[in-house]
């Protein structure tokens, strides 16, 4: 019986269920001290003073001078210290670390810190200091413009969105030799290990052990590198274990979010609709430090054309410095910010023209053989058309979009796709290794792809059983532990079934040839152990020039169709959505109930961004940094999904299947803006909470006239070079 | 302070202040009871006081005396909303399931979806979109229904 495309048993057991399964807060070692960070309040300045305003007897305490090797969180640019030593960039900047045996007396300890003011910049837009900047180019922008019988241009803006993992951060680092073991809650062993190699000089042992984890969506990419130095610090200086989990206030605070965007379109349209030029201009907020905020341009910035053919396409992008805490990873990595502005300008473009949104869409959908923005030739598995056919007949969108005129109701949709992996060369630079061997009960996988909840352990040893040819339950997966697992890249960028996915079944392939139709564990038992590592290749046709950002941007994308309805209240212009309908091709669904998992739970996740989700920020700080006060999606806030999965299969992925976590979030805020859109409501942003739709709706005009309005909206793209 | 624990009666001697969520975890040592947000919004915590499902991170120690107190541990692991849970990938990263399985408990016998909606409304969960969360449930009662 075959394992793929069945919905099999979890490898998970019954733990998470019956309380059984232990996080990284339920671990206990003896002798363990609590771990704090003392963080900076200021947005921007110096720090000139530091007192000690408490009894530190018992205390364990840590500054920058504390560190070994490079005050430094590695990662892309050197750029992020692990603890400040002068230069304070943003709020909830780590200064000191603090341990104690006792939480009480820790969070009593009161330390003093003294600054010099500088004056900070929060408005990415007003920001002098540029992180990165991206330009992609195709055909020539003027004489597109020059063939258009119709500009429309327009502002669309995203705000921070945080990730609301229920399970906080947290680790906890024990001595181990000369150096530490960090057990934690992470999605990229590998970036902590070799984070903490960097900050303890290289020389010292060092071993990461990722813990069950309680959600990550992004949120757990890069900022378990900072705590996990910052616990072992404290726990090489106290020779103890230290346990170092923040509560919710302090993970809200101090954690990154979604970058916060402002995109720019201005597209030339011929009166059928045909789209000749797209001009887009994409600033995102990168916060304090580089972290990953030039992957997330690049990604966002390759996406910003969204799902459509265009001749003439100019996208410019910068990722801005500012003095909040570093924005980063999150779940659809800038698509989602940029394909919100190309969605919702879709609409107004079917809006000006007075066109059926459908049909605008259909007329400019990418097909196989069209060429992307980056000049990427898409091949049989593009399936743009098809998910939009599908999402409009399954949800009745024609026959709503009727009866719902001049209700309290309004549908909306949304044409997106996501690639699959890391960006252009990344896959081949980061070279990802995973090994299947032989034990004396069957296979046993080793991949250090983490486990977050999506999936991954089943899903992995679906393939590995498939491609060998033996039952599911004969395969085991290694425990996620830095000194076992080969590096198989980050657990990131929709890459874990696809990318390593695809090189389990090769190395699968490759011992079902050394078993010579054995069964492994007999082979085990009569002549030993045989292990198989391999190494990602990525498909041989793949170019791609990172200077000029032509070529290939991923192996591949998976496309999907959202359509959005909602009810809104005509006196409080509160947006509820009643159902989405998600059209979703992914190539092939390895394990049914969890690719619809991913995107059921995707598609909540976009519902908050679109309508709840709200980041305040007062002086560079989250002020409203509690559950309290910024709420995610409960029961009753979540619509009706009806789920529909495509399999269009990518011959270069494991049994045809493409990436999967990331797509689902990137449709359901323009198409619920969309759906509050066919009120006749200008919306161009999200969260589209009350306050928003009520001003949109103040401001908004019968559509005649916003006709003329939309032509001049907004400040001309050339002003902002 | 005597209360009665997953059925059995127990003393603890902890400071009465003390958040029933910290109780379980570090002197009952039951860390099936998880904390998400120490402030009774996400639900992760929940936990049985008389029937009822409350946020044991909103409970002072003192006030559950002479109580009876669930928690997850007090199902074992063979409850048939557990394995529902697991199969329907009503679980994804968990960390919510144990709170979730208790007040899903506490809705009685074949909860209509509007009074599962309602009733889960208290516990956030951030990976499923709650779907499979009402699969699972819903396919207790069926399988309750076969038998």
């Amino acid at each position: 019986m075959h394992a793929v495309g069945t919905s099999v048993k979890r490898k998970d057991g019954i733990g998470k269920a019956t309380g059984q399964t232990k996080y990284a807060d339920d671990l206990q070692f003896a002798g363990m001290l609590y771990g704090r960070t003392v963080r900076a309040t200021i947005p921007c300045g110096r720090l000139v003073g530091v007192r000690h305003d408490f009894d530190t007897t018992g205390f364990t305490i840590c500054d920058h001078r504390d560190i070994p090797g490079r005050n430094l969180v590695s990662l892309i640019v050197d750029d992020q210290p692990c603890l400040v030593e002068r230069d304070i960039r943003h709020v909830a900047e780590p200064v000191v670390l603090l341990a104690h045996e006792d939480r009480d007396a820790l969070l009593a300890a009161n330390v003093l810190l003294e600054y010099e003011e500088q004056a900070p910049v929060f408005d990415p837009t007003a920001s002098q200091h540029v992180l990165k900047e991206l330009l992609i180019e195709k055909g020539n922008l003027d004489r597109g413009f020059a063939s258009a019988d119709v500009i429309v241009e327009g502002t669309y803006r995203t705000g921070h969105q945080e990730h609301v993992y229920i399970e906080t951060n947290g680790v906890v680092a024990v001595p181990e030799g000369d150096g530490v073991v960090v057990y934690g809650s992470i999605q990229c062993p590998f970036y902590v290990d070799r984070a903490l190699r960097v900050m303890l000089g290289g020389q010292r042992h060092v071993r990461v052990v990722q813990t069950e984890t309680g959600g990550g969506f992004g949120g757990k990419e890069e900022y378990p590198s900072m705590l996990a130095c910052h616990a072992a610090l404290l726990a090489i200086k106290s020779n103890r274990p230290v346990k170092i989990i923040y509560d919710r206030v302090e993970d809200m605070l101090a954690t990154t979010k979604r970058h916060p965007s402002i995109i720019r379109h201005r597209t030339g349209v011929k009166s059928d609709g045909r789209i000749t030029a797209m001009d887009v201009d994409v600033v995102i907020d990168g916060g304090a430090y580089v972290t990953l905020s030039p992957v997330v341009l690049s990604r966002g910035g390759i996406h910003a054309a969204g799902p459509y053919r265009c001749a003439n396409t100019r996208i410019r992008g910068r990722a801005m410095f500012t003095n909040t805490p570093p924005n980063g990873a999150f779940r659809g990595f800038g698509a989602p910010q940029t394909q919100f502005a190309m969605e919702v300008h879709m609409q107004r473009i079917a809006e000006t023209l007075q066109m059926d949104p459908v049909k605008l869409r259909e007329r400019n959908a990418l097909r196989p053989g069209d060429l992307t923005a980056t000049g990427q030739k898409l091949r049989d598995d593009c399936s743009a058309l098809q998910v939009l056919k599908e999402a409009v007949k399954r949800s009745g969108y024609r026959r709503k979009s009727k009866k719902y005129a001049g209700t309290n109701r309004g549908i909306g949709v949304a044409l997106f796709f996501h690639g699959s992996g890391f960006t252009g060369s990344g896959e081949l630079k980061l070279g990802s290794r995973a090994a299947v061997e032989c034990t004396e009960s069957g296979v046993r996988l080793l991949v250090s792809s983490t486990e977050i909840g999506q999936g991954t352990r089943t899903m992995h040893a679906q393939i590995v059983a498939d491609a060998l040819g033996i039952p599911y339950e004969q395969v085991e997966v290694a425990p996620v532990d830095t000194s076992i697992v080969p590096d198989s890249g980050p657990t990131v960028a929709s890459r874990t079934c696809m990318v390593v996915g695809k090189i389990l079944e090769r190395a699968s392939h490759e011992l079902k040839e050394k078993l010579n139709g054995m069964a492994p564990a007999e082979y085990f038992r009569l002549r030993g152990a045989v292990r198989v590592d391999k190494q990602h290749v990525p498909p041989e046709w793949l170019r791609w020039d990172e200077e000029r950002y032509r070529g290939d941007a991923y192996a591949t994308y998976a496309w999907a169709c959202d359509v959005a309805e909602v009810e809104m209240d005509r006196d409080t212009f509160e947006v509820r959505p009643i159902r989405i309908t998600a059209v979703q091709d992914i190539g092939k669904a390895i394990h049914p109930a969890l690719a619809t998992g991913q995107v059921e739970g995707g598609t909540a996740q976009g519902v908050g961004f679109a309508l709840i989700e709200q980041v305040v920020m007062k002086n560079g700080a989250m002020v409203n940094a509690q559950l309290t006060n910024y709420t995610i999606p409960t029961t009753l806030d979540t619509p009706a999904m009806d789920v529909v999965l495509l399999e269009n299969p990518f011959p270069e992925g494991p049994f045809g299947a493409k990436g999967l976590g990331e797509l689902p979030i990137d449709g359901p805020a323009p198409a619920i803006v969309n759906a509050i859109r066919s009120f006749g409501i200008d919306v161009r942003e999200v969260p589209a909470t009350p306050e928003v739709v009520m001003l949109a709706a103040q401001g908004s005009r019968p559509a005649v006239e916003r006709h003329v309005d939309v032509l001049t909206y907004g400040a001309p793209v050339s002003a902002s070079a | 302070m005597n209360l009665t624990l997953n059925g059995a009666p127990v003393s603890v001697d902890a400071h009465p202040l003390k958040r029933l969520l910290d109780v379980l975890r570090e002197e009952c040592g039951l860390t099936g009871t998880k904390e998400g947000c120490g402030e009774g919004e996400c639900g992760a915590c929940t936990v049985l006081l008389d029937d009822q499902p409350v946020c044991a991170c909103l409970i002072p120690w003192a006030q559950c005396e002479d109580r009876s107190v669930i928690t997850i541990e007090g199902l074992g692991d063979a409850h048939p909303l557990q394995q529902a849970f697991m199969d329907e990938v009503g679980a994804q990263c968990g960390i919510c399931t144990p709170g979730m399985v208790l007040t899903a408990l506490s809705l009685g016998p074949n909860p209509s979806m509007e009074r599962t909606k309602e009733g889960l409304a208290g516990n956030l969960c951030r990976c499923t979109g709650y779907e499979a969360i009402y699969r699972a449930i819903q396919s207790v009662q069926a399988h309750k229904a076969k038998r």
